[in-house]
Parts: structure tokens; C-alpha cells; sequence
């Protein structure tokens, strides 16, 4: 044997067509999150440490920002707001999700269906709805004639948790399916009571979905912008703090101060959640038996009643919601009528137009981003695909407030080229589709990591382009997986509100934002009313995209279900 | 006419782990070679080096004489199959196989005969229109293989092709690549931790260690006459009995026992050396023999194994010596060893190879 010594690198491989095109591709998708991503984030992080004229402070905003205590209490106000809201959502969401999954209550079906509901609203369509029923002239407050003080840390709380209420459901669902029966059997047959089986079996099966509902529901509730506006009162949180500074007073250096001190405790929540999911996968094996809960009549009827309860809270919000807007004046003049779907306010239907066409390009263009970019990342291994990577979920972890602000900076700065997306509805596609673009961006990863990573290489073998490839074998294999992913942003866009309202411009007015300002001034009838209509095209979507499944469903039967 | 495939020198690292070092190998045209070895000798990079699926620090690679060793797979000329068959789940059997085919220009009526000459190939000719999903495993390896020759590349490389299989459906493959192998004539690369396969299936074997080739030969050469210990040991069951030289060339001592052994390593007197002998070259009852290297073992254990019954001996000494003997079934009903008997053999020089310390 020879003793030459090894080269540390291997050979370099020839430039060829493929190559450059892969490379090509790479650098625009590299190009596409260093402008609209990594910028955009470092111009609020430079401002925070800059005065009104852009001279360097150092850190003399923070500092004014913790001395000053009518806008330092938003820290532990957003705090107090998120922690409080977390707990009684868990508690609440883990209960509901118990009985969809472990008993056998009536009418699970409809039960899943109605906790779904505020994922098709506006955060804040929940404020005003508790707005509609507990405020100063609500419903209750009139009858009854007694005023919980529902504006500040008590409506925000009640609001919030309705809104995170699905969010935690489906986690908690998904914890709570994956359990394996033989575990419950070996309980029962070492003896085991039904408490201590609860204790020692259960919870440590589903820890890492309570965990991972926890961090979701914190994080959620914490860049919420919606409701604290709507039913915060004097109630200042973060999320409302960086509105006033910016749109209230036009101070945009502590705008960008309250923003990188609310990105710490949201990307922490988000970082923490990634964690913890990847343990969740390792628990269920391929030999698990899936478990079947037996018939118990006390604890079916008394997880019904309380599912009962949750939901008749829930479908109570959308009903007063759907009520207020066909009614001449809530609570005073009952008379039905449509006229608060004129939108006279706001200028009638444009933003209804405008909130569609944003979400469904959003849809179009963030679902090839995501699966083009996560199939250059995880199947072109070069390396730029670690940064990239990084750069693909950081958005997760900045709140829509801070991305709104951002997105000033960067489109907004006088002499910028960038300017010309300024007040066009192209940024507020853009804002939608980077603010939502992780959870796609993941759910392609996993899907393509699921692919035997051999296809590129016996394609290359029998000289086929790898875009060929990528257009015959790995988007057909994905599709049921990216016609979900052009939901998720289609639906998220349409009730987004955080950074689009501050994108927003004449002409490119949104839905969710005009239910804002007509709640602002004051129509909160019509507010509702364009809610509703929000809901409405929302549920479309929804039954569009379950007929386009089974489509989808039917196609690729023939190759996914094994008739041998 | 330059060989179907030459690697020289091929050298990688991966980190500061060297993978490969100095490995060279030719192909002759239509020649099986399979690479054997353990999992991570190193043999499935060789292979990913020729493909091109990887690229090797120093070294070159040779197809038919045009050095491929800075060229993409795509401009390299091979087929290849997976161990997972990577064939494409939404495409029928047929389009896999056209795969390669579409890409080139071909009209339609050419790429279907085409398709139709290689599922004949492959004896699948009723199953173009199902699904991967819709066939069995070995199905599923012929299609794959099938899709790797359709577009007559000049080599084939095959990546542990059969060991996703089970047992009965892997025999049945080794005869069928082997013989689509033989009918194509086309030089093939397999690369493969099963030494049984490697004996039956290849033209030449190249047995790995430790990203070294220690020996490249027919199936013959490697099972008779191993050049190293690793290979000894690796291809089929091998004794290894611990030895010293004795002061008589060609003669070792183990215990107080002098055996006589094949010619080759010369080593001072009193050298430790290790004496390498098969099962089935063990020879019962040493009567028969010359009173050469006969011993006498007693029986410490009966495997039935079938067609043979493996026998643990030892042989008596300081520190007890294990040895394996197959015995034919036949053959034993006639001496009729229980454990505990004591039993007469002789091991023949000519099976007795001589390998340095262990």
C-alpha cells in the first residue's frame, strides 16, 4: 500500500448546464429571503439603536423604553396576557380534545367542525363579538344590567382563548391519537387503576403535544394584534404598543425598540416548540396499536356536556357576529336588514376584492416558493442549504407587527429602489406570504424527506434533467401535501392583520383591516358584517379545496393504494 | 479496445475517516465483478465513485478508456439499481421503464418496442400497467433493472440490489440478474455484503476491508486461496487455530503438536503465526491418512444443519483449541460421534494455509 497522502478535497465536477441552472435557482431563491426576510429584520434591529434623524444611540431607546412605565408595563402586560391565556386555553383545549379522541360521545364530528370555526376569523372578530355581548352596551350588560368590565386584561384573555381554542385542539388531537393500545392493556392487566393509568400512561404520552400547545398558544397570543386593540381599553400590550408608536405618535425608532423586545420572547417560544417536536415523533413505532376507547356512560355524558359548552360558546360568538350585521342597530332595533353590507364607510367591496386576490396569489406564489425552496434545500445539497435553511423558518418566529414594521423600513426608505413596491398590493401578497411561509416551507421538507433520495440520482443515471424529474415524479408525489400548503396561506392571508395593517394604502385596502377601521369608527355593524363575509368565503375555500382532495384523492389512488 | 471500466488510485476521505485508499480495479467487457466486504469497507463509495454520485479526492476513472472522473452522472454512460429499487411510485411499471427513453428523442412506436424487449427481459411482460405499490419486491428489483438498461448504457451498476429481498426470492434473483446479465453482455458492478451471493453470482470478486482491496480473484481464488486473513475468514467458515513456527520450514507447532502445512510464509522459529483450515476439509477418522497431522479431539458439540452436521471439537493442549468439522450426513451416521466422544482426524497439509498473526 502507498503512503501518498489523501487530498482534503475531492475533485471538483465539471461545469454543465444542469449544474449552473441548480445554482441559478439557488441564488434567487437565496436572493428572494435575504431581500424580503434577512433585510427587512436587520433595518428594525439597526433602527432600534438609531434616534428620529438615523444617528447611532446605542442602546438609549431600550433604555428609555424600560424607564418609561406607561409603555414599560406593555412588557408585562403582554406577559400576564399570554401566560393566563395559554393556561386556561391548554386546560380547556385538552379536555375537549380528550373526549374527540378518547370516548365515545355523540356527534364528534359536528364537535370537531365547530372548534374549527375561528380559524376562519380575524382574531379581533372575537373581541368585538364579547364586545357585542359584555361591553359597556352589550347584550348581557343591558338585560342584566350589571358590567363585568369586559375592556382590558379580562376581554382580552376571554377573546384570545377562543381564538387559540382550535390552534391547541388540533395539537392536542393529533397527541392524543397517536397512542398506543398495548400500553393501555399492560396498565389494565398489572392492575392498574383508571387515575393512576391517566397518570402514568396518558400524560407521558401526550407531554410533548401539551408542550408544544403551550408554546403555540404563548406565541399566537403574544403578537396578537387584534384583539387587545379591539378590547384592551386602556390595557397597553406589545403587540398594540408598537401600533400606537408607529401609526399614534409616527415614532418609528421606539416602534422598533418595542418590536426586538417582543421578538425575544416569541422566537424563544418558537425555538423551544421545534425542540420539543422533534421527540414527539420518536414515541409511536410501527408495531403501536392504535388505540379504541371503550363505551363509559358517565364519563360520555359528561364529556359531552362539556363539549356541549365549549362549542355553544364558540357557535354563541359567530351567531351574535352573523345577528349584528342583519340587524338594524344590536341591541336596541332589532328590525332585520342588509344595509351594513354596503360597506358605505369604507368604500363598498374593494377590499373584499383586494383581501381575495391578495390571499389567492399568496397562495399561488408562496406554494411554489415554499416546495421549490425546500426541494433546493433539502435535494440540492450544496453549501448554502444550512443558511437557507435557517433563513426558511426564521419567519415563524417574527411577530406580523414587527414584519409590518420591517417592511416600512425596507419599501419605505426615501431613494430606495424598493420603493416602488411601496402601497401596491405586491407587498401586501409578499408580507402574507413570508409571515405564513415556515409552516409550508416544513411541511414540504417533510414531505420531500419522506421521497427515497435515490430518485435524483437513477434520473441523472438515465440522463433525465432534474427538473424533469421534479416536475413528473416529486410534484405528483406531493400534491395532496401542496394543495394543503396553498390553503394554509390562502386562508391565513385572508384573516392576517398584524402586518398588513400597516402595508395597507389607498386602493389596497384588506378585509380584515377594514373590519378594523369600521370598528375604529365606530360601524361595528358593518365591521361584522364584513367579518361574516371574511367567514363566508373562507368556508368556500375550505369546500372547494375538500372536493379538489378528493380530486386529488382519486388520481393518485391507483399508485398509493396496494392491490396485491 | 480500452476495458470496460479502470479505477486508479481511487483514494476518499470523508472528514478525517479515509474511505478509501488506493483502490484499483479493472472490468473486462461482460465481466460480473462483484465488490464484497463488510458494511463500511468502503464498497458502496467505490461504487457511488464510479457513478459519479460522489466525487473521490485523488484517483481516476476510466469507462472504456474516456476519464469520466470530473463528469456529472448524467454524462457518464451507466444504469443503475438501488437496494430500495427507487422506482417512481406514480408511474406504471412500463413508464419507469421508458423513463430513460422519453428524454432522448425517440418516437413513440421505438420507445413501446423497446419497452416491450426489456419487460420480456425481465419475464414481466403482463405487468406493464401496474403500479410498484401493485408488485411484489422482486417485481419491483426487475422493473428497476429493467429501467436501468433500457437506454443500453455500457455498464450496470447494481447497489446491494438483493438485500431488501427475503431469502427464497433472493435466490431466484441471483439466477435471473445473473442470467439478464449474461444474455445483455453488458460489464456489471455489484456491490454486496453477502459472500454466498458474491461466490454464486460473480465472474470476479474484489473482497474490501477498511476502504483497502485485500484481494481481487475469481470465486475460486478467493475461497481457495485467500491472500489475507480478513479474507480467509469473511468468504465462507474458516478455523483459526493459533500457531508457532517450527525450526522445519513449512512446519508449525500448536501445543506440542508439529503439523505440516501448505507451502508459502517462511518465518523464524518460535514466530506466532495463525493456521487457517475449512470445516469441511477436516478430515474424520485419520487412519485412512499417513500419520501425518493426525490428532485426536473430542466432541464438545453437534449442529444438524441439513445436508451436513457441523461438529465442535477441541483439541486437547495447555490452552484447548476449538475447531469446526462438517460432517456429510452420510459420513456420520458411520462414525456415529455423540458429545463427549473422543474422535481420530487428520487435517491434510494442503488444506492447512499459514497466515501471519492474527
Amino acid at each position: 500500500m502507498s503512503a501518498r497522502a489523501i487530498p482534503d478535497r475531492p475533485v471538483r465536477q465539471a461545469w454543465h448546464a444542469e449544474a449552473v441552472l441548480r445554482l441559478a435557482l439557488i441564488a434567487f431563491y437565496a436572493a428572494f429571503l435575504t431581500l424580503f426576510v434577512l433585510y427587512p429584520m436587520l433595518q428594525v434591529f439597526t433602527r432600534s439603536l438609531q434616534d428620529g434623524q438615523g444617528r447611532f444611540v446605542g442602546a438609549a431607546n431600550y433604555v428609555r423604553y424600560f424607564a418609561t412605565p406607561a409603555i414599560a408595563s406593555s412588557i408585562t402586560n403582554s406577559l400576564a396576557v399570554a401566560t393566563g391565556t395559554t393556561l386556561l386555553t391548554v386546560v380547556l383545549a385538552f379536555v375537549y380534545a380528550y373526549a374527540l379522541t378518547r370516548s365515545t360521545m355523540p356527534l364528534p364530528g359536528l364537535f370537531r367542525l365547530v372548534i374549527m370555526l375561528p380559524i376562519f376569523a380575524p382574531s379581533l372578530v372575537q373581541g368585538i363579538a364579547f364586545i357585542y355581548v359584555f361591553g359597556n352596551n352589550g347584550l348581557l350588560t343591558r338585560w342584566t344590567g350589571f358590567n363585568v368590565g369586559i375592556y382590558g386584561f379580562k376581554g382580552i384573555v376571554a377573546a384570545e382563548t377562543f381564538y387559540a381554542l382550535p390552534h391547541a385542539v388540533l395539537i392536542l388531537v393529533a397527541a392524543l391519537t397517536a397512542a398506543d393500545a398495548r400500553l393501555y392493556d399492560a396498565a389494565s392487566a398489572l392492575g392498574a387503576s383508571r387515575v393512576k393509568t391517566f397518570v402514568t400512561v396518558t400524560l407521558p404520552g401526550v407531554k410533548y403535544g401539551v408542550m408544544s400547545a403551550c408554546f403555540v398558544v404563548f406565541t399566537l397570543v403574544i403578537t396578537d394584534f387584534g384583539v387587545p386593540k379591539v378590547i384592551g381599553g386602556k390595557y397597553s400590550v406589545m403587540a398594540t404598543e408598537i401600533y400606537n408608536q408607529v401609526i399614534g405618535q409616527q415614532n418609528f425608532t421606539m416602534g422598533a425598540t418595542v418590536s426586538v423586545v417582543l421578538l425575544i420572547p416569541a422566537a424563544l417560544a418558537v425555538v423551544i416548540d421545534r425542540l420539543v417536536q422533534r421527540r414527539q415523533y420518536a414515541l409511536l413505532t410501527a408495531s403501536s396499536v392504535p388505540l379504541r376507547p371503550a363505551r363509559n356512560r358517565g364519563r360520555d355524558l359528561g364529556l359531552f356536556v362539556y363539549c356541549t359548552l365549549v362549542a355553544g360558546g364558540i357557535a354563541a360568538i359567530y351567531l351574535v357576529i352573523l345577528a349584528s350585521s342583519l340587524v338594524t342597530r344590536w341591541p336596541y332595533d332589532f328590525t332585520p336588514t342588509t344595509k351594513h353590507y354596503r360597506f358605505d364607510t369604507v368604500g363598498g367591496y374593494t377590499a373584499v376584492w383586494n383581501s381575495i386576490e391578495a390571499a389567492a396569489l399568496a397562495a399561488v406564489i408562496g406554494t411554489v416558493l415554499a416546495f421549490a425552496g425546500a426541494y433546493l434545500v433539502e435535494k440540492c445539497r450544496t453549501a448554502a442549504s444550512g443558511p437557507l435553511y435557517v433563513l426558511s423558518v426564521l419567519p415563524v418566529s417574527v411577530p406580523g407587527m414587527v414584519l409590518g414594521l420591517a417592511y416600512i423600513f425596507t419599501f419605505n426608505a426615501p431613494g430606495s429602489p424598493l420603493n416602488a413596491l411601496y402601497g401596491t398590493l405586491a407587498i401586501l401578497v409578499l408580507s402574507h406570504l413570508v409571515h405564513y411561509f415556515t409552516v409550508p416551507f416544513l411541511t414540504a421538507t417533510a414531505a420531500l424527506k419522506q421521497m427515497d433520495a435515490e430518485f435524483e440520482n437513477v434520473s441523472a443515471s438515465l440522463g433525465v434533467p432534474f427538473y424533469r424529474t421534479f416536475w413528473r415524479v416529486t410534484v405528483p408525489l406531493a400534491l395532496p401535501q401542496i394543495v394543503a400548503l396553498s390553503l394554509y396561506f390562502f386562508l391565513n392571508a385572508m384573516v392576517t392583520l398584524s402586518a398588513a395593517v400597516f402595508l395597507v394604502a389607498p386602493g389596497t385596502e384588506l378585509a380584515a383591516v377594514a373590519v378594523l377601521l369600521m370598528d375604529d369608527a365606530g360601524d361595528t355593524a358593518q365591521a361584522a358584517a364584513m367579518s361574516v363575509l371574511i367567514i363566508a368565503i373562507g368556508f368556500a375555500v375550505r369546500l372547494l379545496y375538500a372536493l379538489l382532495m378528493r380530486g386529488v384523492t382519486r388520481r393518485t389512488q391507483a399508485w398509493t393504494v396496494a392491490t396485491r | 479496445m480500452p476495458p470496460a471500466v479502470e479505477l486508479v488510485s481511487i483514494a476518499k476521505t470523508f472528514g478525517s475517516v479515509v474511505a478509501l485508499a488506493d483502490a484499483s480495479l479493472t472490468v473486462a467487457d461482460g465481466e460480473f465483478v462483484c465488490v464484497l466486504g463488510p458494511s463500511g469497507c468502503g464498497k458502496t463509495t467505490l461504487l457511488r465513485i464510479v457513478a459519479g454520485l460522489e466525487r473521490q479526492n485523488a484517483g481516476a476513472v476510466r469507462l472504456r478508456g474516456r476519464d469520466v472522473s470530473r463528469l456529472p452522472p448524467s454524462q457518464r454512460d451507466y444504469g443503475i439499481v438501488f437496494q430500495s429499487y427507487a422506482l417512481f411510485p406514480n408511474l406504471t411499471a412500463a413508464r419507469n421503464i421508458a423513463y430513460g427513453l422519453e428524454t432522448r428523442g425517440w418516437d413513440r412506436a421505438r420507445i413501446a418496442a423497446r419497452v416491450d424487449e426489456l419487460l420480456e427481459l425481465v419475464h414481466l411482460p403482463h405487468h406493464r400497467h401496474r403500479y410498484p405499490a401493485q408488485l411484489s419486491g422482486g417485481e419491483q428489483q426487475r422493473v428497476a433493472l429493467a429501467r436501468a438498461l433500457a437506454p443500453s448504457p455500457s455498464l450496470l451498476l447494481l447497489d446491494e440490489p438483493l438485500s431488501a429481498l427475503d431469502a427464497r426470492v433472493r435466490l431466484a434473483l441471483r439466477h435471473e440478474i445473473k442470467s439478464v446479465q449474461r444474455r445483455v453482455s453488458i460489464p456489471t458492478i455489484m456491490v454486496t455484503h453477502d459472500q454466498e451471493e458474491a461466490l454464486a453470482m460473480a465472474d470476479r470478486i474484489v473482497v474490501m476491508n477498511h476502504g483497502v482491496i485485500e484481494q481481487i480473484g475469481t470465486p475460486h481464488e478467493v475461497y481457495m486461496e485467500p491472500r489475507t486473513l480478513f479474507v480467509a475468514r469473511f468468504v465462507g467458515q474458516m478455523n483459526v487455530v493459533p500457531a508457532r513456527a517450527d525450526a522445519r520450514a513449512g512446519w508449525a507447532r500448536v501445543g506440542g503438536v508439529a503439523l505440516h502445512c501448505r507451502e508459502g510464509v517462511t518465518l523464524p522459529e518460535g514466530a506466532a503465526l495463525t493456521l487457517a483450515i475449512r470445516p469441511e476439509e477436516v478430515v474424520l477418522g485419520g487412519a485412512g491418512h499417513a500419520a501425518e497431522n493426525t490428532l485426536v479431539a473430542r466432541v464438545v458439540g453437534l449442529q444438524f444443519l441439513g445436508a451436513f452436521t457441523r461438529l465442535a471439537l477441541t483439541l486437547p493442549g495447555d490452552v484447548p483449541v476449538r475447531l469446526d468439522c462438517d460432517v456429510a450426513a452420510g459420513a456420520l451416521a458411520v462414525v456415529g460421534a455423540k458429545e463427549g466422544d473422543e474422535l481420530a482426524l487428520a487435517l491434510p497439509a494442503s488444506a492447512l494455509r499459514v497466515f501471519p498473526a492474527a
